[in-house]
């Protein structure tokens, strides 16, 4: 469901097919270069070579420790209110908004933290959720602390409506479905492999396998890095 | 829609609760009545030959017209022109920053007399990120014209500065910007608040609203229709917001995912403006996209006064499909609360009276309108007493604050609601803002700072909602919080006179 809900996903010319054919892993490393910066470099990839280049198809292989949340994490649980006077297009704020992703989690439920003590980043690039992830607020910087922090993907069984869509509108996380309880199969902490070509996620120590939803048409605008440079890559924002 | 199905069990069943959920088959029944009046005529579908107009909801009708289509189905995606954009300081510097780095530093607005910008979260505070928000918003309402801006430059008194209003959703209603049939985006999750006016409102993030900046367009999905059907006497007890807690309870946080809520029946006819507005605003808390009430006489009237501008009401159309049905009898639900920590956790008021409370919230966009306040005030007058915790009152805005002065609260003796605060023992009414609804800056009004039970009448309480990650809020109605301030628990408004 919520796939088809990133709306005006249909009307959208897509790439899949190209960028499907890619199945490289990709290792994240644990210091990223912040979104922005990325974004930029994006950009000049494209120019250069195209929507066929591969880079982009490598970001939908993600291998790292998970981060394992229950149902309904609110996105005063992922960045809560007081945090929210910084502004996310100001890249030195945008750093900063990263800094809190998830410290709105309750202690007693959540001993091990998103972002350890000092840091201003994740050592966990995969989050895993249960339903109805990032309900409550339209605040964008849910999922922009999140991408910040350094996670590229959620895998959940649900997503509330307008996290989902601002997931896919930023291009900071790939918000990947699955029918799997994942958040009672997996650990905080254990390694998994998530591959939105394949639409398997494999817990690396086991060898154990779980299906994924397709992440569809969303992908690609995930992969640009959001609507703008989407429309951009395809030729629905003219560039002078 | 897996998630709805097998939700239909009431714990209220057995108490005489009168509730019938069924997936509507309003289109299948609608076929057959038309196969008896007309004769039997080609297997083409109706639509197709241009004689039968497509049913649909005023949700599905409003979409149609701003897409410049005949009719729209539920699912379809298309490209909604935009009546308005309301931003406000949390998110406005941020929706202008895309605009700027997407559009160039160039670009104008698509409509600067359609964009009202409303200062309204982190007013009060000695934050200077939160202040800097409001002055980035002062000088992008200069760059680019922008016709609404409801300014606040003096913060030691918000009576010195006559444009400042308070709570957006609140404020775009008594400033003349809700009109039925037409289409609002707002960078808050709680625009759905103006569905009450049968328009259609839907909260979004700021990479969206600077793309509406630039084009006043946005690519949706066709959200299919919820339809609940009110019905029954309304006791005296009750309110609106018991009614939509009894709604959340029974669909869950995400039984409304990305579906429009309607809201109708004689108990949504006989409500005013502000109860409807208490409804549709807290439909996001089921996860719907946007809630809607039939425009109506009482629509009309309240939209004339404040606005001149023209406007063009729409109504469902009696065939139109519906993708649930629900009925309540209104007169069997008992005053609710909704305990920590989820808008979906009901319970009935008697049921938690051995809760004892810290604190109780009178405010926000959801509860903090006139008649929240003029409700809290007749339960304290015709109780009597001085409440037992402290109990804060935020006015949503300058309006509500004045009003709360200036009018005497009904069958309370000539009383003004600030009277009859002051004699029971609350605080005194605070500058009109966000304030601790969603906890803030540190130093924000009534903010949750250590970790309390509080009875508030807003609309969330999740973990860490009102500052402190382990207080717990429990949700109600203005007259089960004021109960609950007399008792020192969470109280029924019943054992107060209500």
């Amino acid at each position: 469901m919520a796939v088809g809900a990133l709306a005006g996903s249909a009307a959208l010319p897509h790439t899949r097919s190209v960028l499907r054919t890619r199945s490289n892993v990709a290792q994240v490393p644990l210091q990223q270069a912040p979104r922005h910066a990325l974004r930029v470099e994006r950009t000049r990839i494209v120019s250069a070579a195209g929507s066929s280049n591969g880079k982009a198809a490598n970001t939908r292989v993600i291998r790292g420790p998970c981060y394992v949340t229950r149902d309904n994490i609110d996105t005063d649980q992922i960045i809560p209110a007081e945090y929210l006077t910084l502004v996310p297009s100001k890249p030195e704020e945008y750093e900063k908004l990263g800094s809190y992703a998830l410290i709105g989690l309750p202690t007693e439920l959540y001993q091990s933290r998103f972002i350890e003590n000092g840091q201003m980043k994740t050592r966990y690039p995969i989050v895993i959720g249960g339903q109805n992830f990032g309900c409550g607020s339209s605040r964008e910087h849910a999922p922009v602390a999140m991408g910040a922090a350094g996670a590229k993907v959620v895998v959940a069984q649900t997503y509330a409506r307008i996290f989902f869509r601002n997931c896919v509108s930023t291009g900071e996380l790939y918000p990947c479905e699955t029918d799997v309880r994942l958040c009672d199969e997996l650990q905080t902490g254990e390694e998994v492999e998530v591959d939105m070509n394949k639409d398997v996620l494999t817990v690396l120590s086991t060898g154990k396998q779980y299906p994924l939803k397709p992440i569809g048409e969303a992908g690609p605008v995930v992969d640009a890095g959001g609507i703008f440079e989407y429309a951009r890559r395809t030729g629905m924002i003219k560039i002078a | 829609m897996a998630n709805l199905v097998g939700s239909s069990s009431s714990s209220f069943a057995g108490s005489g609760l009168y509730f019938d959920r069924h997936a509507s088959k309003r289109c299948v029944q609608h076929v057959c009545r038309n196969a008896i009046a007309a004769p039997p005529a080609s297997s083409r579908a109706p639509s197709s030959t241009g004689v039968v107009k497509k049913a649909m909801t005023m949700t599905e009708k409003i979409l149609a017209k701003h897409s410049n289509n005949t009719a729209v189905v539920p699912g379809q995606n298309i490209w909604t022109s935009v009546d308005k954009l309301m931003t406000h300081d949390v998110c406005g510097p941020g929706t202008f920053g895309i605009f700027q780095r997407e559009f160039g530093e160039n670009a104008q607005v698509w409509d600067p007399t359609k964009i009202v910008i409303i200062p309204d979260h982190y007013i009060f505070t000695s934050d200077p990120r939160a202040n800097r928000n409001v002055d980035i918003l002062r000088d992008m309402v200069n760059k680019y014209g922008i016709k609404y801006f409801y300014d606040i430059t003096d913060r030691s008194d918000f009576r010195a500065n006559p444009d400042y209003k308070g709570v957006c959703h609140v404020a775009l209603a008594q400033e003349g910007h809700c009109k039925p049939g037409e289409v609002l985006f707002g960078t808050d999750s709680h625009t759905c608040n103006a569905g009450a006016f049968g328009q259609f409102a839907t909260g979004i993030g700021n990479t969206d609203a600077g793309f509406i900046l630039g084009t006043g367009k946005l690519l949706i999905k066709v959200p299919p229709t919820m339809r609940f059907v009110l019905e029954g006497e309304m006791p005296s007890y009750l309110m609106a917001k018991d009614l939509i807690l009894q709604i959340i309870g029974e669909i869950t946080v995400a039984g409304g995912t990305y579906k429009a809520m309607e809201f109708t029946g004689p108990v949504i006819e006989a409500m005013t403006m502000e109860e409807r507005m208490t409804i549709c605003n807290m439909v996001v808390e089921a996860g719907g996209k946007n809630g809607v009430c039939p425009a109506d006489e009482t629509t009309f009237d309240y939209v004339r006064q404040r606005t001149d501008e023209p406007f063009e009401a729409v109504q469902s159309d009696s065939g139109a499909g519906y993708i649930e049905e629900y009925r309540f009898d209104v007169s069997k639900i008992q005053p609710l609360v909704a305990a920590p920590h989820s808008p979906d956790n009901r319970r009935n008021a008697m049921d938690c009276r051995d809760v004892k409370i810290d604190r109780v919230y009178i405010g926000s966009c959801t509860g903090g309108k006139t008649e929240d306040f003029m409700a809290a005030a007749k339960l304290l007058h015709k109780a009597g007493g001085q409440v037992k915790v402290p109990t804060f009152l935020v006015p949503a805005t300058q309006k509500v604050w004045a009003d709360l002065y200036g009018l005497p609260v009904a069958g309370c003796d000539g009383k003004t609601a600030a009277q009859i605060f002051e004699a029971a023992g609350c605080s005194t009414p605070a500058p009109p803002s966000c304030a601790a609804c969603l906890g803030g800056p540190k130093d924000t009004f009534a903010r949750m700072n250590e970790p309390q039970v509080c009875v508030s009448t807003t609309n969330r309480n999740f973990p860490g909602r009102m500052g402190h990650k382990d207080g717990q809020v429990y949700l109600a109605s203005p007259y089960t919080a004021a109960a609950s301030a007399l008792a020192g628990t969470v109280a029924d408004p019943r054992d107060y006179g209500a």
